[in-house]
C-alpha cells in the first residue's frame, strides 16, 4: 500500500489524506485522536508523533493493530534547540511486512516518559541504552541501570554537548 | 548529571522464596565459551540456575558517536568493525540507509553482487557460529573443518576488496571497484563443494549422541517470548514465527531471487542449529542465481558528485577532478530527513537509523543489531536448566559482542 506511494507527506492533514487505509493509524485515530500530535510520511516510511503522556498506551495500541514486532528505541538529541531530545521507536508488523516510527519529543528540564518495556519486554535493554548514553528516564522501568558505560560513569556520551574526544 | 539508579547486579534482591543457600556466580568475560566478552551473573541453586543477568558494555567503543564526527562516506569502513563476523551485511545496511536519504538508485549489477557477497557473509557468519557451538558442547573437531571453508571465504573476499576481514567493498552509491575477472568463478568453484562440506559437518554431528542430547530440548524459547523479547533471524525462526526481511521486506533486488526460509516450532537449541544448517543450503542457492542470472552494466550510481570517479577519467576529464576533490575534502550534503534500513543479517535483523541535518556528516546513526536483543532472551532460555546448559544456550543463539556493545 505505502510501497506504491512515492511521494512526501509532509504534516498531519496530508498523511490522514494520503493514508485513510493505514492500519496504525487508524488504530492510534480510533484510540486517541488528540495524541497524535504529528505525522510525516517521508521516503516510504511513516512517521507518527505521539504526545509525552501517552507514549506507552500508544504503543499497545499500534501492537493490538499488528505491529507485533519490536524494533528499537533510540534518541536524537537536538541541542541547543527545544524540546531537545526526540525518541524514536520503530516496529515492524509481521503480518502488513511494514515497518512504522513512532517519534515523542521530550523536553531537556524534565528529560523522562513512561517505558514500553511493560507492553514489549525486549524494549528493556534499548531503553536502558538511551538512559545510559541520553540520560531520559523511563517511568516504570524494571531496572533502569548504566548498560553500555560503567555504573560511576558521569555524565551522557551521546548528548551533543558530549565532546567527541578529549577532556570534558 | 551524574547518577546512579537502577540496582546493581550483585545487589539484586533475590527472587522470592530463595534461601541463603544460592550462590551468585560470574561467568565471563574470560570464559571461553561466552564468545568475546560477555559477563553472566548467575544466581545458582546448586547446578539450576535460578536467574542470570547478562552484563554487556566491555566492547563499547562509542562508535555511534565517532560516525557523528565523521563524513557519510568515512562511515562505512567503522561499520565493518561493529559485526567483525559479517563485515559486508553492515556496509550493506549502511549503504542502504543512506542511500534510500538520497534517494539513489542504485545499479542493478551492484545490486546483484551486493546480494552474493552478502549471502556469501551469511556463510562465513554461520560457519563460526557451527565451529565455536560444536567445540562448546565439545565437538572440538568441527571447528577445524568450518575454519578450513571459512578461509576460502575469506580468500574470496581479499580477492575482491583487497582485505579478509574489514573489507569495505560496499560503498554509498554502488561498490568500490569492479570485481576481479575470475571472481565468478572463484565463486562458484567454492559453492559447487560447499553443499558437499555442510553434509560433512552434519555427518559429524547430527548423528553424534553428545551433541544431541546436549541440545535437544535444551533452552526452550516459545514464539511468543521469541517476538515479545525482540528475538529476530534464525534464533526467532527456529521457534517458529515465519518473517524472513529478505523476504518478506525485500531489499537490494531479493524479490528476484528464489528460496525457501527454514522454521521449526521446537524451540530448543537443536531447531536452531537445524534451521541455522538449512540456511547454510539456502544461501547456497541464493548464490548460485546471483552467479547464473548476473546482469552487465555499472557498478556505481550515475551520481558525479556522491561517488568517486573512475581513476581514468580524473586524468583526463577536469570535472571529475573537481568532483573526486570535494567529494574527498568535504564530504557531500545528505538531505534532511531520518530513515530506518533493516536488513536480514547472519544473526537477525540489523537496522541502521540515520538522520540527516542537510550536512555532510550524518547528524545520529544508531545501529540496531541483533545480539542485543537477543541476550534478553537468555534468562528465559536458561532459566531452572543445568548451569552447563547455559553454554550450550550461549552458543545456539548466535552473539557477538562486538555487535553488543558498539
Amino acid at each position: 500500500m505505502s510501497e506504491t506511494l512515492k511521494s512526501t507527506l509532509a504534516d498531519k492533514t496530508a498523511v490522514l489524506a494520503g493514508l485513510p487505509d493505514h492500519p496504525a493509524l487508524k488504530a492510534i485515530l480510533a484510540w486517541n485522536a488528540d495524541a497524535l500530535v504529528d505525522a510525516r510520511f517521508d521516503r516510504a516510511e511513516l512517521t507518527l508523533t505521539i504526545a509525552q503522556d501517552h507514549i506507552r498506551a500508544a504503543a499497545a495500541t499500534v501492537l493490538a493493530a499488528g505491529y507485533n514486532a519490536f524494533q528499537d528505541v533510540t534518541a536524537v538529541d537536538w541541542y541547543p534547540s527545544a524540546p531537545r531530545f526526540q525518541l524514536t521507536y520503530h516496529i515492524v508488523s509481521h503480518s502488513f511486512k511494514e515497518m512504522i516510527r513512532l517519534r515523542v519529543l521530550v523536553d531537556e528540564a524534565n528529560p523522562s516518559v513512561e517505558s514500553i518495556t511493560p507492553v514489549w519486554p525486549g524494549a528493556n535493554y534499548y531503553e536502558r541504552e538511551v538512559f545510559d548514553l541520553f540520560g531520559i528516564r523511563f517511568e516504570g522501568h524494571p531496572n533502569l541501570r548504566r548498560i553500555l558505560m560503567p555504573d560511576d560513569w558521569k555524565g551522557h556520551p551521546l548528548r551533543k554537548d558530549y565532546p567527541v574526544e578529549g577532556y570534558r | 548529571m551524574t547518577e546512579t539508579i537502577g540496582t546493581p547486579i550483585l545487589e539484586v534482591p533475590r527472587a522470592e522464596g530463595s534461601s541463603d543457600q544460592h550462590m551468585v556466580l560470574n561467568m565471563g568475560p574470560q570464559h571461553p565459551s561466552t564468545h568475546g566478552v560477555l559477563r553472566l551473573v548467575l544466581e545458582i541453586d546448586g547446578e539450576i540456575v535460578v536467574r542470570l543477568y547478562p552484563e554487556i558494555g566491555y566492547l563499547h567503543t562509542g562508535i555511534e558517536k565517532t560516525c557523528e564526527a565523521k563524513f557519510y562516506q568515512q562511515v562505512v569502513p567503522l561499520t565493518d568493525r561493529v559485526d567483525y563476523l559479517g563485515p559486508m551485511a553492515n556496509n550493506l545496511c549502511y549503504c542502504l540507509a543512506v542511500e534510500k536519504l538520497l534517494q539513489l538508485e542504485i545499479p542493478e549489477k551492484a545490486q546483484w553482487i551486493r546480494v552474493l557477497l552478502t549471502e556469501l557473509t551469511r556463510l562465513n557468519s554461520h560457519l563460526i557460529w557451527l565451529g565455536t557451538h560444536a567445540m562448546d558442547i565439545g565437538a572440538l573437531t568441527v571447528f577445524l573443518y568450518t575454519f578450513r571453508e571459512r578461509e576460502d571465504i575469506l580468500r574470496i573476499f581479499e580477492a575482491v576488496s583487497g582485505q579478509r576481514m574489514m573489507t569495505s567493498y560496499f560503498r554509498i552509491g554502488g561498490l568500490s571497484m569492479e570485481p576481479p575477472l575470475d571472481l565468478f568463478d572463484r565463486i562458484q568453484a567454492f559453492i559447487n563443494t560447499f553443499p558437499e562440506k555442510i553434509d560433512e559437518y552434519a555427518n559429524l554431528l547430527t548423528g553424534n549422541p553428545i551433541f544431541r542430547s546436549r541440545l535437544k530440548g535444551v533452552g526452550y524459547l516459545s514464539a511468543a517470548d521469541a517476538i515479545a523479547l525482540g528475538v529476530t533471524g534464525p534464533t526467532m525462526r527456529a521457534s517458529g514465527p515465519d518473517f524472513d526481511l529478505r523476504r518478506d521486506m525485500p531489499y537490494s533486488s531479493y524479490e528476484k531471487f528464489q528460496f525457501n526460509v527454514p522454521v521449526s516450532t521446537e524451540g530448543d537449541c537443536w531447531a536452531r542449529y537445524e534451521v541455522r544448517l538449512i540456511e547454510m543450503r539456502e544461501s547456497v542457492k541464493i548464490i548460485q542465481q546471483a552467479l547464473d542470472g548476473m546482469p552487465e552494466g555499472p557498478i556505481k550510481a550515475d551520481a558525479p558528485k556522491i561517488v568517486l570517479p573512475d581513476r581514468e577519467k580524473m586524468k583526463t576529464q577536469m570535472e571529475a577532478l573537481i568532483h573526486h576533490f570535494k567529494i574527498v575534502t568535504e564530504g557531500f550534503p545528505v538531505p534532511a530527513g531520518e530513515v530506518y534500513q533493516c536488513i536480514e543479517s547472519g544473526h537477525g535483523q540489523m537496522g541502521y537509523y540515520v538522520v540527516s541535518d542537510g550536512t555532510a556528516k550524518p547528524y545520529r546513526v544508531h545501529m540496531r543489531y541483533p545480539g542485543f536483543a537477543t541476550l534478553q532472551a537468555l534468562e528465559t532460555m536458561c532459566q531452572g536448566r543445568m548451569l552447563a546448559d547455559v553454554v550450550a544456550v550461549v552458543g545456539s543463539i548466535d552473539i557477538v559482542l562486538g555487535e553488543i556493545d558498539r
